[in-house]
């Protein structure tokens, strides 16, 4: 029996945090104000789940990486272009939204039967990948709810940090409330974990890679089939992004404890 | 130490996504199948497939960082017979346009007798013209200058359109992200590029994560990278230009997309040109789209010749003159951003093919300088050579320097881009003695479709920056300069905001929505950010040369304040996490290579990041 994972992580895309997020009441209900002219990146906890699954799979032989995507498919193509280069995976996409005002029970249950479709997966290899949030569904819930329909009872929340120890077992770094961590080990696939921030930088672009991802990229997004999820039965009675509060200021050769303090009677001010 | 380069062989690469690319991969990806999706034609490096073809775009995304056109589409109309405005976002169609002149309502622009006496004529003959707040709108706007049937284009939605669909057809690789370093040549002849290092200080010593620039070899390398490419400029500094060309003069467009106050009466496809101010020489724009929002901007040309030209300030004082701020007092800014313009037209043009490579686009000498055209023209370039690569792949023969003159660039000198490019050759050079021989010579060689022109020699910024005293001589004392200059060092930033204010220019009243801090643009507007992993891509060549200049021009046109006075007034400071790339520095540094008196003493290489918006 091969002894390798198969590595399933569900991510998607998010506006790039950068831009300008306005929110507006539209005939379905409220959304971004040009939402679909937004560029868009890997949504930043499902970023190190990715890469923290391609870390692990390269140095277990014999696994393999799918990347479960929910999202308007022309947005998602354009993610892929950005993403492909960086690790090997095999896209598993659905057509649907991937704004932030979506229930995560609809968005669960689409994410579990994905899961489920996918052809060869072996459950007893499986570890189920996902942010511990989302920078735009950020209930934190979503990959507690995919892993209840999956019937996978090993849930890891806010992991920071993964090891696979000689016996098979796995070993789970998690964060948990008070600014500890609290260290788990199981037997062993099936698992979820839901990413925090991990320990891998971003990978850099390999053009190689990229090459081999994108025979099976554009397939799968030919292949993607329309995923409704919507927020039915939820009303928003208010829909605000954070206020954003600007004081730039050039300087030269200043201490870092004098900056420090400079920010702390800054944000007490 | 000899590093190690991973290789990879494709039939052809593209570097730089642009209209130009665009075009070029829309043609030549509908003619890779047959109507069954079979190959027409088989790869080379993968048989049985067709061709494999790659991209590779610098920015993080596709169509980020270029800015709002009004275009005659001329050229993608050809390519899209069945095209609908509607289905490409911010895009419609021209409705209403027109030229304003704008007069000095403040009395701090440099004005010369020439143009005084201009302003006078406007305001004696106001009863003649429609005259309202300052500026006189053209009673007639001539024929070269009109987009009648065109477009207005968010060029960075466009580009993204067009993206989709040739990614959709899954016969063309797009790339964002990927910096490519420079070409490769062996014996004359590109075989291919090599993509930027990652993973490296900001020296490019290698450092965490470091992985080698893969070399991508290729039959055919197609270079679009725009006038500042690093894969262009390396090729002009190996094969030279043609004899008799140069790329000495251009412009810093900068834009911003700003949503129109309540109330404002603008309609969608209205076009403003205007002319006359914030100095004279700065032309500015104002085009409006649907949903209550408006591409705006200005351009500042090389031949404005100040030694603190700042196109940020400008754009502000622009904003501000009253027969523009009467339609965007209220409005807010979406996005902002800043270009270089190659404005050398066809006298700029370098080779446009050689044994394995092709240029097309803006940096191929595409722009028409009199019509102020570049996107429909880069586009065309684009399916010139596509159609010109289908016939030789179909023909089985290589991409030879002779085979592509016959197949590529044959193809563009028949075409409507050589004709009218070439009429519009010289329609500038009248710049080069003062705006008002810049306006006739514009006017003669539009009118005579080329064939009269006013003369004017183009030269390098060294030849033609005066220094501070000499610009300020009866404004400004040396000793007051020397002050300001002792100020702005020690404060780190450039001469131009205090310089500006004491000559008479008022202060820029904030409203933290439209008018920002030149800082709060990049993050507001630009939403300006660089990975870490990368060399620092603006390079000062010769520490002497920065020791010795005292303009120091490169840190006032810097569009992203990434440039900034060293610590000791000599080399300047680069800070790659403003840079935006639009190449200012390079055609506006001032001290020439003591080598090359053609080049300055800024290199601008190939680096990831800059702006991160597609809103424009």
């Amino acid at each position: 029996m091969s002894s390798g994972f198969h590595l399933v992580v569900c991510g998607s895309l998010v506006p790039d945090p950068l831009q300008t997020l306005e929110p507006v009441t539209g005939p379905a209900g409220p959304a971004l104000k040009n939402e679909m002219m937004l560029p868009s990146v890997l949504d930043p906890w499902a970023g190190h789940a990715l890469y923290e699954a391609a870390h692990l799979a390269e140095s277990a032989p014999d696994s393999k990486v799918w990347l479960v995507s929910l999202g308007p498919k022309a947005r998602l193509q354009q993610l892929m272009m950005s993403i492909a280069q960086k690790v090997p995976f095999e896209l598993v996409a659905l057509d649907g939204s991937a704004g932030g005002f979506t229930d995560p029970t609809e968005v669960a249950a689409v994410l579990a039967n994905a899961v489920q479709g996918i052809a060869g997966l072996e459950r007893d290899r499986l570890l189920l990948f996902g942010g511990c949030a989302s920078a735009s569904r950020d209930a934190g819930a979503t990959m507690q709810m995919v892993g209840e329909r999956l019937g996978i009872t090993e849930q890891f929340l806010a992991v920071d940090e993964l090891t696979v120890e000689c016996d098979g077992s796995l070993k789970v770094l998690e964060r948990i409330e008070g600014a500890q961590y609290q260290i788990s080990v199981c037997a062993g696939p099936p698992a979820v974990l839901a990413w925090a921030t991990g320990n891998l930088p971003e990978p850099p672009n390999n053009p190689q890679v990229g090459m081999v991802n994108m025979r099976s990229v554009m397939p799968a997004l030919q292949r993607a089939q329309p995923a409704p999820v919507a927020a039915e039965g939820v009303k928003f009675l208010d829909v605000t992004v954070p206020r954003q509060q600007r004081d730039t200021r050039i300087v030269r050769d200043m201490p870092v404890d004098e900056i420090a303090r400079e920010l702390v009677d800054w944000i007490r001010g | 130490m000899e590093v190690t380069r991973q290789s990879m062989d494709v039939d052809i690469v593209c570097v730089g996504f642009g209209p130009a690319t665009g075009g070029f991969l829309t043609t030549l990806a509908r003619a890779l199948v047959d109507e069954a999706g079979q190959p027409v034609v088989e790869s080379r490096v993968m048989p049985g497939m067709p061709p494999q073809v790659l991209c590779y775009e610098r920015a993080d995304d596709l169509g980020f960082g270029v800015s709002g056109v009004v275009t005659r589409a001329r050229g993608i109309r050809a390519s899209f017979p069945e095209l609908d405005p509607a289905e490409i976002p911010m895009a419609h169609p021209v409705a209403h346009e027109k030229v304003l002149y704008l007069q000095d309502p403040i009395g701090a622009s440099r004005r010369s007798t020439g143009v005084n006496l201009l302003d006078k004529l406007v305001s004696g003959g106001r009863w003649l013209l429609r005259y309202e707040d300052h500026a006189a709108e053209l009673p007639y706007t001539p024929g070269f200058l009109r987009k009648d049937g065109g477009l207005l284009l968010s060029i960075g939605q466009f580009n993204q359109w067009v993206a989709a669909q040739l990614m959709g057809s899954g016969l063309v690789q797009l790339w964002p992200g990927m910096p490519v370093a420079e070409p490769l040549i062996e014996n004359n002849a590109v075989i291919g590029v090599r993509l930027v290092d990652q993973g490296t200080d900001r020296l490019g010593n290698p450092d965490a994560g470091y992985l080698p620039g893969m070399d991508v070899r290729a039959a055919l390398t197609v270079v679009g990278d725009g006038p500042i490419g690093p894969v262009g400029r390396k090729l002009d500094e190996h094969f030279g230009l043609p004899p008799g060309h140069h790329q000495r003069d251009w412009a810093v467009g900068m834009k911003m997309l700003v949503e129109l106050p309540q109330g404002c009466p603008l309609e969608p496809g209205t076009v403003l040109h205007t002319i006359g101010y914030p100095e004279p020489e700065i032309f500015g724009y104002l085009y409006v789209y649907p949903g209550g929002t408006a591409s705006l901007g200005i351009f500042v040309p090389s031949w404005l010749d100040s030694p603190v030209r700042n196109s940020y300030r400008y754009l502000q004082h622009w904003m501000m003159h009253p027969a523009l701020w009467r339609y965007l007092r209220g409005g807010r800014m979406r996005s902002w951003g800043a270009k270089s313009l190659q404005e050398s037209g066809l006298q700029g043009e370098p080779y446009l093919a050689g044994d394995g490579y092709a240029r097309i686009g803006e940096g191929s000498g595409s722009t028409n300088v009199l019509t102020g055209s570049g996107v429909d023209e880069a586009w065309t370039t684009g399916t010139q050579l596509a159609e010109g690569v289908i016939e030789l792949l179909r023909a089985g023969q290589p991409f030879t320097r002779e085979n592509l003159e016959k197949a590529y660039v044959a193809r563009r000198r028949g075409s409507w881009v050589e004709k009218e490019g070439r009429a519009a050759e010289h329609a500038r050079d009248g710049f080069q003695r003062g705006i008002l021989t810049g306006f006739m010579g514009m006017g003669l060689t539009g009118l005579s479709g080329g064939r009269l022109n006013l003369s004017g020699s183009s030269r390098p910024p060294h030849e033609r920056v005066p220094s501070l005293v000499d610009y300020y001589r009866g404004q400004l004392s040396p000793e007051t300069i020397e002050e300001v200059r002792r100020e702005c060092t020690s404060a780190g930033t450039g001469l131009h905001e205090q310089l500006m204010e004491r000559s008479g220019w008022p202060e820029i009243p904030y409203d933290g929505q439209l008018l920002v801090s030149h800082q709060d643009a990049l993050l507001m507007g630009g939403k300006v950010q660089a990975p870490p992993g990368y060399a620092d891509h603006v390079v000062f060549l010769s520490s002497d040369l920065c020791q010795r200049c005292q303009e120091k021009l490169c840190i006032e046109i810097c569009s992203g304040q990434a440039i900034t006075p060293g610590g000791d007034g000599g080399v300047p400071q680069f800070d790659r996490e403003k840079c935006i790339h639009c190449g200012a520095c390079v055609w506006n540094c001032t001290q020439a290579r003591l080598d090359d008196p053609e080049h300055a003493n800024i290199e601008f290489r190939a680096g990831a990041g800059g702006l991160h918006s597609a809103e424009n």
